[in-house]
């Protein structure tokens, strides 16, 4: 089976969500694309949008229509030319609608895993829970006839055990999107000894269609991002803790969060980041990573106490941040949660006097925003962490620690196998997390 | 002419501008230039009719029937004729000559003149489709999605290969630098508050094809752009009973109006021949030479339409435009200062309204008023010219104009 012919027939479980929904909609593009060729339009691509939840269905095809038609403006030039035999459309106007209907055509939303007894390709990304996949793909490939592929988009399951527990035969293999799927340029790529050599091309191939970068990760729970990610949360949780024997749990958060923002130079803190993605989709990635590690607790009590308060953070129906440990007011951190008061506490209230503890940030440092885009970003963060080595404030040492801590998770994870290369731990921190330098540097030791 | 005005040219570039948040209409340019020339003459009552230049209202503000906007400016023109006229991006210019008819025929001794266009109702990429219907119609099937960029695209590819691409690019990226840098002392101008230090580096960026042209990048091209300009058109007589002191007006001496085949090939890329002719034909009617100019205003809708244009003046010899630009000729110190606020690429091109913002800004420089843009009229040299350009060098108004004494 060819690559367009694998792309034929394809499903996205869970294509209603935050993920579902980007893949579904790079995978239908992609199938569109492959329609409009010479000898596509002979042929029936079929793209189910499955998703349990039918209320949440009509927001996926208005999401979808108005990406589309986002995409479709910005590719013109090139629909022009693969519309240039209809000549019926003429202005821009008329092929970008055009492809936007190709697209949407193509997609069937639905409600039943039924639909995905005739596909070919199947993408899962429905919720972080190992036996609920393993009964979704076990189900599929019960009723479906033609062997098909699971490419799941697991952060943090190991592939094997679901090839197995499924009885996949090994066509099962990780294909992780990060969040935003039609933004992030970073698939992390998980393969097991068991995957086809076709398989494996075939997942290639897409993902370089797609225009992304590909890491390969090792088949380790959490691979290579939340392997990294979990490690740093709970590094910077730790920090917090020890802090706060010295000062209220909540100026510690706040003063550990912006080491990683102002002095780390990184596009958020970490509690930010974990609001980001939600603590409890955090706390739920530790617990399903935590019974794969062997001589490590991934596990944070002050996680399950804030989840236990209904703190969870994530982002809202508009994609605007929900207060989390910290409180936002426009996309900005303004205050942050007290466990001991049950309710936020402003920055105005001890920012002053945290800052002032942590000293003054050394003049070389520059905004995360400007560092991504300055032509010397290496020179600057050489400049930035010998300056920290030099300085005896509370904040140098902080971040120095941090970074360095944030190397050593990186070599850990080329030496427990998980990434092969430190290259491709600094490529997943730098294209999946937005990083202006990889964790495995020079600068910070 | 006399009693010049321009609105603010609005677009991206000026810090009032949101694409998100609604904008004022046709309605509100037409009015605010209208009403600011009427101000200055003495009001509504003075004037005898009334053409308004525009291209694509109809498309662009699902809008057509223009000249009936007349009296929205005021109602003291009621039933005095008014018309619009459209001749794509040389519509303003045709909105000029127009009015200079009727005054010549003796119809009338005082013409409002205006031009407008609200172009940002649309993304760029459809304002491209809507742009495009300057060219042939059945031509734009198999034409680039960036119609009129591709066009002067394909120009500037041959001009490169012809006279070489690096001075030729070095040309473009210095012209839009002399724009932006003009544009900057215009209030008006959509580029006023650009801060870019390094303006040269910028319109060096290379051109991406996959997303736009081939030979052209954005920097290359004028602005997409809401506006309006008004001016009025007044004989000798007119002007005595205006109550206006000739000093504060601008004399027309030379007008050139051409046009060419809208079907036709141009029958050589690197050379804007009914600008050539246009231009020839108003410097002749006009009496003067090309090295008379103090300043001219012309139609650079893409840097190379500006650098061909030097030629097609006369004021650079045939394969010389990019050499002329490069010694600094064009700059506001040079020889001959060209588009004093900005031209099409700083100061903005509503397309309709160009034509007459042309005639606005020779007016203001000719009669001291350009403020800080404001340059040096030679006393032997109190000439000025302005090239409104329609389409792919298709339509072509070229006006001279003289200093009054």
């Amino acid at each position: 089976m060819d690559y367009t012919e694998r792309l034929t027939n394809v499903t996205v479980l869970g294509a209603a969500g935050k993920m579902g929904s980007g893949i579904l909609l790079l995978v239908a593009m992609e199938m569109a694309d492959l329609k409009l060729k010479p000898g596509g339009e002979n042929r029936n691509f079929v793209l189910n949008a499955m998703d349990i939840s039918s209320e949440a269905l009509p927001g996926l095809m208005k999401y979808l229509r108005s990406q589309v038609l986002k995409a479709a403006e910005k590719k013109t030039v090139l629909l022009r030319q693969l519309y240039m035999n209809r000549r019926d459309l003429i202005e821009n106007s008329e092929v970008i609608e055009a492809y936007v209907n190709e697209v949407l055509d193509l997609v069937r939303p639905v409600t039943r895993l039924e639909a995905a007894y005739d596909s070919h390709l199947i993408f899962e990304a429905v919720a972080e829970n190992p036996e609920l996949k393993t009964k979704i793909f076990s189900q599929i490939d019960a009723h479906n006839p033609h062997k098909p592929w699971f490419f799941t988009n697991t952060s943090s399951v190991p592939i094997g055990g679901l090839n197995e527990d499924a009885k996949l035969g090994g066509r099962i293999l990780g294909f992780h999107f990060y969040n935003p799927p039609a933004v992030q340029k970073l698939v992390e790529l998980i393969t097991i000894p068991k995957n086809s050599e076709e398989m494996v091309k075939f997942a290639e191939q897409l993902a370089s269609n797609l225009r992304k970068i590909v890491v390969k990760s090792n088949d380790v729970a959490g691979f290579i991002g939340n392997g990294h990610f979990m490690r740093d949360a709970l590094y910077g949780i730790a920090e917090a803790e020890r802090l706060s024997k010295d000062m209220p749990l909540h100026q510690a958060i706040y003063a550990i969060n912006k080491i990683g923002q102002d002095y780390l130079m990184r596009p958020m803190g970490i509690f930010q980041l974990i609001d980001y993605v939600g603590v409890d989709v955090v706390r739920f990635i530790m617990m399903v990573m935590n019974p794969y590690m062997e001589e490590e607790d991934l596990h944070s009590e002050l996680l399950d106490k804030l989840f236990d308060k209904g703190i969870k953070g994530g982002q809202n129906a508009d994609g605007s941040q929900k207060n989390g440990i910290l409180q936002y007011e426009r996309g900005r951190a303004v205050g942050v949660y007290s466990l001991e008061k049950g309710d936020y506490v402003p920055f105005t209230e001890f920012a002053a006097k945290t800052d002032e503890w942590l000293g003054l940030l050394p003049s070389v440092v520059m905004p995360w925003k400007n560092l991504v885009r300055s032509t010397n970003k290496n020179v600057v963060v050489e400049t930035v962490f010998a300056a920290y080595k030099k300085c005896d404030d509370p904040g140098c040492k902080l971040a120095l620690d941090y970074a360095r801590h944030s190397r050593e998770i990186g070599r850990q994870l080329l030496e427990t196998h998980v990434a092969t290369s430190s290259d491709d731990v600094n490529t997943v921190l730098m294209t999946g997390f937005f990083h202006a330098y990889g964790p495995i540097n020079e600068f910070v030791i | 002419m006399v009693a010049g005005y321009n609105t603010i040219s609005m677009g991206t570039g000026r810090k009032e501008f949101n694409p998100k948040k609604e904008r004022p209409g046709l309605e509100h340019y037409i009015k605010e230039a209208g009403q600011a020339t009427l101000k200055q003459i003495g009001g509504a009552k003075k004037v005898d009719e009334g053409v308004i230049g525009n291209f694509m209202a109809a498309r662009f503000n699902r809008q057509a029937h223009l000249g009936a906007f007349m009296t929205t400016i005021d109602p003291d023109l009621r039933f005095k004729p008014s018309l619009r006229v459209e001749g794509a991006c040389a519509s303003g210019g045709l909105a000029l000559v127009t009015g200079i008819k009727s005054i010549l025929s003796g119809s009338a001794e005082v013409v409002l003149a205006l031009g407008v266009e609200v172009q940002n109702t649309v993304k760029a990429i459809y304002g491209a489709d809507l742009l495009a219907l300057a060219g042939w119609f059945q031509k734009r099937k198999d034409g680039p999605a960036y119609f009129f960029p591709g066009q002067f695209s394909t120009r500037a590819g041959a001009y490169h290969e012809k006279y070489g691409r690096v001075k030729t690019r070095q040309a473009q990226a210095r012209w839009f630098r002399n724009a932006i840098e003009n544009a900057r002392l215009c209030p008006t101008a959509q580029e006023h508050e650009n801060k870019v230090e390094d303006l040269d580096a910028l319109g060096l960026t290379e051109p991406n094809p996959r997303a736009f042209t081939d030979h052209l990048n954005v920097f290359d091209c004028s602005k997409v752009s809401d506006g309006a300009s008004a001016i009025a058109i007044v004989s000798e007589e007119g002007l005595k009973r205006l109550g206006i002191p000739l000093k504060d007006a601008v004399e027309v001496i030379g007008i050139g109006h051409a046009t060419d085949d809208l079907t036709a090939e141009p029958e050589d890329l690197t050379r804007l021949t009914t600008i050539e002719h246009a231009a020839k034909e108003a410097l002749k009617s006009a009496g003067i030479t090309p090295e008379q100019l103090a300043t001219v205003e012309t139609h650079d809708c893409f840097t190379i339409a500006g650098i061909i244009g030097m030629e097609a003046i006369g004021l650079a010899p045939q394969g010389k435009g990019a050499d002329f630009v490069l010694e600094g000729h064009t700059a506001r110190n040079g020889k001959i200062p060209v588009n004093t606020t900005g031209g099409l690429i700083g100061w903005g091109h509503p397309t309709g309204a160009t034509g007459v913002h042309q005639a606005v800004t020779l007016w203001e420089q000719l009669t001291g008023r350009a403020g800080e843009a404001q340059i040096n009229i030679p006393a032997d040299r109190p000439y000025a010219l302005s090239v409104n350009m329609g389409g792919d060098d298709r339509t072509v108004v070229a006006i001279v104009y003289r200093k009054t004494t």
